[in-house]
């Protein structure tokens, strides 16, 4: 849909042996799904759990300046965890093949006020399915910002900056909003439908688990310390929102990443599917920690290639999946976290504001596209 | 609401998991070969065991190539050992993926999941005067239970094994022969042939007065039963059959949707949603293209194939499949 088709050069041919090879790389990960993988994923959720439990400790005693910095620090890495390497993973159905029954995509619930059952049909469903397809997909700009000039412009758009730093700080509760559909659902006739409703409700249960964990009985516990208790944990969700919200902004905002008409998915192939993943996602690039940090959400292209491949092999299918771009001459989109973050910010500012036109054709002026490697 | 989402017993299963109150599980603390394809493994059940009775079995959840599979074994410990573990004996069968890794790989110190004892091929409270044991292979772990708990005054064994190291605790059996306290037949099939259960009378001449217990390869069971209904004592015959359906993955085949009792056929090629869907069944649907696991559904019995990989999932205990990506491999029953 920009400008410029960064896949024109591809003959149908082409596209469906692209697919044929992804498919060949997903095959070969699955058959070399073993113990290793389950160790892991084990390990990962066993540490989350301990330090946690150490922090939530280290609070008890929050009224000792020390005390709150490193109990605060722990539970916020604790909670990014729980969300981003564990819970978003386990949700995606990565580490169903083990058959443990704790760690399922249909038992697992998670540190966040939104019900798993919730965001995996609006994530798992809805996003990883028709990504980036204007009018299909609502991660784009999750309903409250413009994220591309062909989305038309609207004065309301003017705040977004603030809209989304806003909902960076309470990404949370923004997730939960978004899954229930909100903005479409509050309408005074759908706001009776007893399915929204029961959604509703659910949330409402999830939300009031939440709060009285962080903000009445944890700080209760915690005696004279109660409220540092109550600024650490707030502190620590504050902290985990803005950094997944950074981590999945860099998904598919940034410059370079493309989005689609929702014509063009009609009668889409395997082929095609696996090309647009490709085309509507980016990676941030960075060290091991970095990855384990973003949920491997750094390997986002991989991700939308492959969701249901367990997270701790992305990084190998990386390498592969790249060589694959250089093959068929695609962009790989991927940069460093600053560099992303700051590049979907500028999008994000960029249009708010109507498109400038150019003349009497009335095609939106861009950026330049950055050029396409070894075009 | 201290530890929402978790409950208290997530943490606590990470300091104790064999704590009263937690779920099931064993730690395996030795494997003791028995022949060149049988084990003894050593297990000590977690607080919220209730104990067994010789003869019955126990089902474990093994973690293999990080995969947790069910299996059912008999319990080869009597009843009340000193010191609380029991034990399992386990035959590697070929290709078997949880007998092989019990038998030559599991390590001591790994922990397996556990169900309680259960199963009706038991002693009976009140002791028979005269017992008859008839086992054939690894048909002889139930009944080592009961000859480790329980002594009987009159015990015949006839059991059947390829060779005589193939027989598994033939030493202890031995011993219980020499201490005067079982007589036992060994028949050696690769030399003397398969047993022929009409001509018993020949080895056991008083085995119809005899309560028996017999465990083996379904041929034998078959036999035996017919043997005993025959000449009109079929009450004092008490069986135990291991592997009662061996699955045969093909293309295609009758379809259950169990929990709405309706049945139709459907080839190897329809996704099992789809199959559902057209038989008016209420399934669970998301992506159709096998990404988002919206539809994940147990299986029950049967096996399906995956229509990505070609990879058959036979019915387990557990067992979810993805139903827009799966598609009847035989006969199946979807819990739907």
């Amino acid at each position: 849909m920009t400008a410029i088709d960064p896949t024109a050069h591809l003959t149908a041919e082409q596209i469906e042996e692209l697919g044929r090879e992804l498919d060949a790389i997903r095959d070969e990960v699955i058959a070399g799904r073993g113990e290793k993988d389950a160790a892991y994923i084990r390990k990962v959720i066993s540490a989350q759990r301990k330090l946690e439990l150490v922090s939530r400790g280290v609070l008890l005693f929050s009224l000792f300046p020390p005390a709150w910095v490193i109990g605060t620090a722990g539970l916020s890495v604790a909670k990014i965890m729980d969300n981003m390497e564990i819970g978003h993973n386990i949700l995606h159905g990565q580490w169903d093949w083990m058959r443990d029954p704790k760690i399922h995509s249909t038992t697992w619930e998670w540190d966040h006020v939104s019900p798993a059952a919730q965001w995996k049909h609006s994530h798992n469903e809805l996003h990883h399915t028709y990504t980036n397809v204007l009018g299909k997909d609502n991660d784009l700009g999750y309903g409250i910002m413009r994220v591309d000039e062909d989305q038309r412009w609207h004065p309301v758009h003017l705040g977004q900056p603030l809209w989304n730093f806003v909902n960076a700080c309470f990404f949370e509760y923004g997730i939960a909003a978004y899954d229930l559909e909100l903005g479409k659902n509050l309408s005074k006739q759908r706001r009776k439908d007893p399915e929204f409703r029961a959604r509703a409700r659910a949330v409402g249960r999830k939300i009031r688990k939440q709060v009285l964990k962080d903000y009445v009985v944890h700080p209760l516990l915690s005696g004279p310390s109660f409220l540092p208790t109550l600024a650490a944990t707030f502190t620590a969700n504050v902290v985990r929102n803005i950094w997944s919200h950074s981590v999945i902004m860099c998904g598919h905002f940034p410059e370079g990443v493309q989005v689609f008409e929702r014509r063009s998915i009609e009668g889409e192939t395997r082929g095609q599917w696996y090309l647009r993943q490709m085309m509507g996602s980016a990676n941030i690039s960075g060290s091991r920690a970095m990855h384990f940090m973003t949920g491997n959400l750094s390997h986002q292209i991989e991700h939308h290639l492959f969701p249901d491949l367990p997270s701790n092999r992305y990084a190998e299918v990386a390498v592969r999946v790249r060589a694959l771009f250089e093959k068929y001459e695609l962009e790989y989109v991927s940069g460093p976290l600053p560099k992303q973050v700051f590049s979907a910010w500028r999008k994000v500012f960029r249009l708010s504001l109507p498109n400038r036109r150019t003349g009497a054709a009335g095609t939106p002026d861009r950026e330049p596209e950055r050029e396409l490697v070894a075009a | 609401m201290v530890t929402t989402p978790l409950l208290p017993s997530d943490y606590l299963d990470l300091i104790s998991p064999l704590r009263a109150g937690a779920d099931l599980r064993g730690r395996i603390e030795a494997v003791h070969p028995e022949t060149g394809d049988a084990a003894t493994v050593v297990i000590r059940p977690g607080r919220g065991w209730r104990g067994h009775r010789a003869g019955q079995y126990v089902r474990v959840g093994v973690d293999v190539d990080g995969v947790r599979l069910w299996r059912a074994y008999s319990l080869t410990s009597p009843a009340d050992r000193r010191d609380g573990r029991v034990t399992i004996t386990v035959k590697a069968i070929p290709d078997g993926k949880v007998s092989n890794h019990l038998v030559r790989r599991v390590k001591p110190g790994t922990m397996i999941r556990l169900d309680q004892a259960t199963g009706d091929f038991v002693l009976p409270p009140v002791k028979p005067a005269k017992v008859l044991y008839l086992t054939a292979g690894s048909g002889i772990t139930p009944v080592m239970g009961m000859l480790r708990d329980t002594g009987f005054d009159d015990a015949v064994m006839v059991h059947c094994a390829p060779r005589p190291h193939d027989v598994i605790f033939r030493r202890e059996l031995h011993r219980l022969v020499a201490d005067g306290k079982l007589r036992l037949t060994e028949v050696h099939t690769a030399t003397d042939g398969v047993l022929d259960v009409a001509r018993l009378g020949d080895l056991v001449p008083d085995w119809a007065e005899r309560e028996t217990w017999a465990c083996g390869p379904t041929g034998l069971l078959d036999a035996a039963e017919e043997h005993w209904s025959r000449h009109g004592v079929a009450e004092r015959l008490h069986t135990e059959r291991f592997r009662p359906g061996v699955v045969v993955a093909g293309t295609g085949g009758e379809v259950t949707f169990s929990a709405t009792g309706r049945t139709v056929c459907a080839d190897g090629a329809t996704p099992l949603l789809d199959v559902g869907e057209e038989a008016g069944v209420l399934m669970p649907s998301g992506c159709r293209m096998g990404i988002c696991f919206g539809c994940v559904t147990p299986l029950k019995a049967g096996a399906v194939r995956d229509l990505r990989t070609g990879e058959i999932t036979e019915a387990e205990p557990g067992v979810l499949i993805q139903t827009c990506v799966s598609a009847a491999a035989g006969p199946c029953d979807i819990e739907r």
